[in-house]
C-alpha cells in the first residue's frame, strides 16, 4: 500500500471510531453503581430522551469517583448520594446547586444462619455493634462510594472501630456495591447496600435482609448541575433541562413508578417549590 | 453456585435470538480492538523493526523498555489516557473521554509496545539471515526495513494477533476511558464486568463465552490466512 | 568504460548506460588484518585485484578465505591496514556483486526476489520486467519465475542468487564456494555465468574447494593459510606446482587445517 493510501485509511479508521462524538446532542451524568445496577436508568431515561432529543450517557461508578469526576470537568451532570460531599462540592463552586431528587434505604443483609444473632434487628447500631462482638465476617467497599461513607458513619455511632480489624473479620474490597456483594456472598460476610441494588441483584445465594427500617438508614439520592463558570466545557443547558425534568412531576412519577419483583426501588422526594 | 450449564444456556440463548444489544456490543467490542490493534501496528512494525536493525544510541534502553511495557498493567493505561483526556487535561479541549475513540487510543497505547516487542524479535531472527545480502545491495535503512517486515509478514501476524487478544480481554483500561455508557462505550468485556457486578452471573459468564468463541474464531480465521499464504511462499 | 560483448553486458543491460560512474578496480589490500576478540583471523595480507579474470581463492578450512571476500566486499572494515577500490576508502555503491555458499532467498517469488534486488540497484520499474526476463534466462529458470525463491532446489537457488549479483552489472564480483554441494548441470551454469562475466570484463574472486573447477576457472590462484597469504600465482604455474610449502601440502592432500 502506498503511503498516501495507508493514511487516508489511518484517518478513514480514525473518524470511525470517533464518529460518536460528532456532535453533542448528549450530556454526561456522573452517577453511582447503585442506580445503573438496579436498571433505572434504562426504565427511566429513554422518556426523557424521547420528548428532548437529548441523549444521557451514564459513567456509574463510585460516589467518590463520580464527584472527582466531575471535579476534573467530565461530566454536566453529577447524581449520587453522599449529601455532606455533595455540599462540599457546591459550596467549593464545582456544582451550581443541590436538590433532591429520590431516597430509599439501606439494609444489612448477611448469611441465613445471621451467626451475629442480628436478623430482625430495627436498631443498625446495635446490629454492628453484635457483628463486632463475635466478629463475624463484615465485607465493607473500602471504596469511599456513597455506601462506604455511611457505613462508616454508621460504626462510628456505634462506637465500634472496625479500621483496626481491617485483615480479620472486617475485611474491604475496594470495589463497587455489586462485586462487594458478590465477595458477600462468597464467604459468608454481612454487608450494607442500598436496598435498590440488592433487589435487582442476582446473585443472593442464602442471603437476607437481617436489618432494615433505621432512620439512619435513610439513603438519599441528590442532582446537581456541573458549574459551566468552572467548567467552561460543560452543556449547561442541557444539563439543566434534564435536572428539571428529573425534578417535574413527570420525572417524579417515572421513578416511582420504577419496580422489580414489585418493590418500588427509589421514592421520589424532589421538593415541589424547587420546582418550575 | 451458579450453574455453569445456565452460562452457556445463556450464551446460546443470546446468540441465536440475534439479541440486537448484544450485536451493539460485540460489533463496538470489534471496531475498538481492530482499530486500537490497526494504529497499533502502525507504530509498532516499524518501531520493532527499528530496534531490531537500527543503529542509534539508547537502542538497547528503548527496548528494555518496550519489553516491560508488555506487562503494563490496563488499569495503569486507563488512568493515564483518563488523565490526559479528562476535561482537566491537557488534552481536555479535545473532548474525547467517554467516546470510543478514547478507548482506541488506551488500547493502542497497551498493544503497541506488544508489537513492537515481537516484531523486533522476528525482525532480528530474520535479519541474521538476510543481514549480509541486504548490506550489499546498499539498502537504505528504512527500505531494508521495508524487506524484512514485508519478508516476515507471516510471523509478524502472530504478534498483531498477541496484540488484538491482549486488546480484546482487557477491560481495565475500557472500562475508565470509555465509560461503560450504554450504546456508547459499552462493549464486551466492559458489559461483563457490569452483569458481574448486577450479580447476574449466568448472563456474564455468557458473554464471556461469547468473547472466547469471538476470539478463537478470530485466531483461527487469521492463521489459516496465514497457514494458506506461507504455504505459498515456503511450501 | 569497458568492451561489451555483442548482445550486451552480462547482466543484459544492452542499451542502458552503467549507472555508476567510474570504476571500483584495482582493488588493493595493504596489510590488512582483522581481528575479532584479540583473535588475530587475518594477518598482514597484501594482495592487488584487477584486470577482467578469475583470482580463485584456496585453502583449508578456517584460513579465512570467506573473511577476506567479505572485507574485499567491504561488509567487514579491517581493524588493521587498508583497502583501497580505485583509490577510493568504499567500494562504489552496487559495484560489488556477493554469492553466498548457503543462498540468501528472499520470501518471496523468483521474480520478487530480482525485482527487489533491480529495485535497490535503482532501475525504473518500467525497465525492471524485461531484464528479470534476461536474467532467469541466463540462470535457465525461465520456468521457475512465479515460484517461491524457498521452494527451489538447492542448485536453482544458487543459480538465482548468481543472476541477483550479476543483475547490478558489478565490476567485481565475490563467490564464496557457490558450488559447494551443487549438482553437475547448475554447477556447469553457474561456471558458465562467471566465464560470460569475465568476457564481459567483470573480475571475479571465487573460493572453492573444487580442484577440478580451480582449474577450470582460475586465471591465478591466492593461497591463504592461518590468516596469511602463503602466494599468489599465475594458474598454470601453481597447479603445475605450488610456491609455498603450506599450498604444496594442501595440494597433495596433507593439509588439514
Amino acid at each position: 500500500m502506498k503511503p498516501i493510501k495507508a493514511l487516508a485509511f489511518a484517518a478513514g479508521l480514525l473518524a470511525f471510531a470517533g464518529s460518536a462524538a460528532a456532535e453533542d446532542t448528549f450530556i454526561i451524568v456522573q452517577s453511582t453503581t447503585s442506580t445503573q445496577n438496579s436498571g433505572l436508568y434504562d426504565a427511566l431515561l429513554p422518556g426523557f430522551t424521547d420528548k428532548t432529543g437529548i441523549e444521557v450517557r451514564v459513567v456509574a461508578v463510585g460516589t467518590g469517583q463520580a464527584i472527582k469526576n466531575a471535579r476534573n470537568c467530565d461530566g454536566d451532570v453529577l447524581l449520587v448520594h453522599a449529601k455532606p460531599a455533595e455540599e462540599k462540592f457546591v459550596a467549593d463552586g464545582y456544582g451550581v446547586s443541590r436538590a433532591d431528587v429520590m431516597y430509599n434505604d439501606f439494609v444489612i443483609v448477611g448469611p441465613a444462619d445471621d451467626p451475629a444473632g442480628i436478623a430482625g434487628a430495627s436498631d443498625v447500631g446495635a446490629a454492628l455493634g453484635a457483628i463486632g462482638e463475635v466478629q463475624a465476617p463484615f465485607a465493607s467497599r473500602g471504596d469511599d462510594s456513597g455506601t462506604h461513607k455511611k457505613e462508616l458513619s454508621l460504626w462510628a455511632a456505634a462506637a465500634v472501630d472496625p479500621a483496626s480489624a481491617s485483615g480479620t473479620w472486617y475485611r474491604e474490597t475496594g470495589s463497587g456495591m455489586g462485586a462487594t456483594l458478590n465477595t458477600a456472598v462468597g464467604m459468608g460476610a454481612y454487608t450494607i447496600t442500598d436496598r435498590a441494588t440488592w433487589i435487582a441483584f442476582g446473585n443472593k445465594g442464602d442471603f437476607e435482609i437481617h436489618v432494615e427500617g433505621d432512620a439512619a438508614l435513610f439513603n438519599q439520592y441528590g442532582v446537581i448541575a456541573v458549574n459551566p463558570e468552572k467548567c467552561p466545557n460543560v452543556r449547561a443547558e442541557k444539563a439543566q433541562s434534564f435536572i428539571d425534568w428529573l425534578l417535574s412531576q413527570e420525572g417524579q412519577q417515572e421513578i416511582a413508578d420504577y419496580t422489580r419483583d414489585g418493590q418500588q426501588l427509589f421514592f421520589p422526594n424532589a421538593d415541589p417549590a424547587k420546582v418550575n | 453456585m451458579q450453574d455453569f450449564g445456565a452460562a452457556f444456556a445463556e450464551a446460546f440463548r443470546l446468540i441465536v435470538s440475534g439479541d440486537a444489544a448484544l450485536m451493539e456490543i460485540v460489533l463496538l467490542s470489534l471496531r475498538v480492538t481492530f482499530t486500537a490493534v490497526f494504529f497499533a501496528c502502525l507504530i509498532g512494525l516499524p518501531l520493532g523493526a527499528a530496534l531490531a536493525v537500527g543503529r542509534f544510541p539508547g537502542r538497547g534502553a528503548i527496548t528494555v523498555f518496550v519489553n516491560a511495557l508488555m506487562g503494563l498493567p490496563p488499569v495503569v493505561v486507563g488512568l493515564v489516557v483518563y488523565m490526559m483526556l479528562s476535561a482537566a487535561g491537557p488534552l481536555g479541549v479535545l473532548q474525547l473521554l467517554y467516546t470510543p475513540t478514547a478507548m482506541v487510543i488506551a488500547q493502542t497505547i497497551l498493544v503497541t509496545p506488544i508489537v513492537a516487542a515481537l516484531t523486533r524479535q522476528v525482525v532480528a531472527d530474520l535479519n541474521a539471515e538476510y543481514d549480509e545480502y541486504l548490506r550489499s545491495l546498499y539498502l537504505p535503512r528504512g527500505r531494508m526495513m521495508a524487506t524484512l517486515l514485508w519478508d516476515a509478514r507471516h510471523s509478524l501476524l502472530t504478534a498483531a494477533l498477541a496484540g488484538l487478544g491482549r486488546a480484546f480481554a482487557e477491560v481495565g483500561a475500557v472500562m475508565i476511558v470509555g465509560g461503560n455508557i450504554n450504546h456508547v462505550t459499552r462493549v464486551m468485556t466492559t458489559a461483563i464486568a457490569l452483569e458481574t457486578s448486577r450479580g447476574e452471573l449466568a448472563l456474564a459468564l455468557g458473554l464471556g463465552i461469547i468473547l472466547v468463541v469471538m476470539s478463537v474464531t478470530i485466531n483461527a480465521a487469521l492463521m489459516s490466512v496465514r497457514h494458506t499464504a506461507e504455504r505459498h511462499v515456503h511450501a | 568504460m569497458r568492451d561489451l560483448p555483442v548482445d550486451g553486458d552480462v547482466s543484459g543491460n544492452a542499451a542502458g548506460p552503467r549507472r555508476r560512474d567510474g570504476e571500483t578496480l584495482p582493488v588493493v589490500l595493504d596489510q590488512v588484518g582483522y581481528a575479532a576478540r584479540d583473535a588475530a583471523l587475518i594477518g598482514d595480507l597484501s594482495l592487488t585485484l584487477e584486470g577482467a579474470d578469475v583470482t580463485v581463492l584456496m585453502g583449508p578450512n578456517g584460513a579465512g578465505k570467506s573473511l577476506t571476500l567479505r572485507l574485499i566486499a567491504g561488509l567487514l572494515k579491517p581493524t588493521s591496514g587498508t583497502i583501497r577500490w580505485a583509490g577510493r576508502e568504499t567500494p562504489l555503491r552496487h559495484s560489488v556483486g556477493l554469492v553466498f555458499q548457503r543462498p540468501v532467498m528472499l520470501r518471496r517469488t523468483v521474480r520478487a526476489n530480482l525485482d527487489h534486488a533491480l529495485a535497490a540497484y535503482g532501475v525504473p520499474r518500467g525497465a525492471r520486467a524485461e531484464r528479470i526476463a534476461h536474467l532467469l534466462s541466463l540462470a535457465q529458470l525461465e520456468d521457475r519465475g512465479e515460484r517461491p525463491a524457498r521452494v527451489l532446489s538447492a542448485g536453482e537457488q544458487q543459480r538465482l542468487s548468481m543472476v541477483r549479483a550479476l543483475a547490478a552489472d558489478p565490476d567485481l564480483l565475490l563467490l564464496d564456494e557457490p558450488t559447494a554441494s551443487l549438482d553437475p548441470q547448475s554447477t556447469a551454469i553457474i561456471e558458465g555465468l562467471v566465464h560470460r562475466a569475465a568476457d564481459a570484463g567483470v573480475k571475479t574472486v571465487l573460493v572453492t574447494h573444487q580442484r577440478g573447477q580451480a582449474r577450470r576457472m582460475a586465471g591465478e590462484v591466492a593461497f591463504i593459510h592461518r590468516g596469511r597469504l602463503t602466494e599468489v600465482t599465475p594458474a598454470r604455474r601453481f597447479f603445475d606446482r605450488p610456491q609455498s610449502d603450506a599450498a604444496r601440502a594442501y595440494m597433495a592432500g596433507e593439509l588439514l587445517v
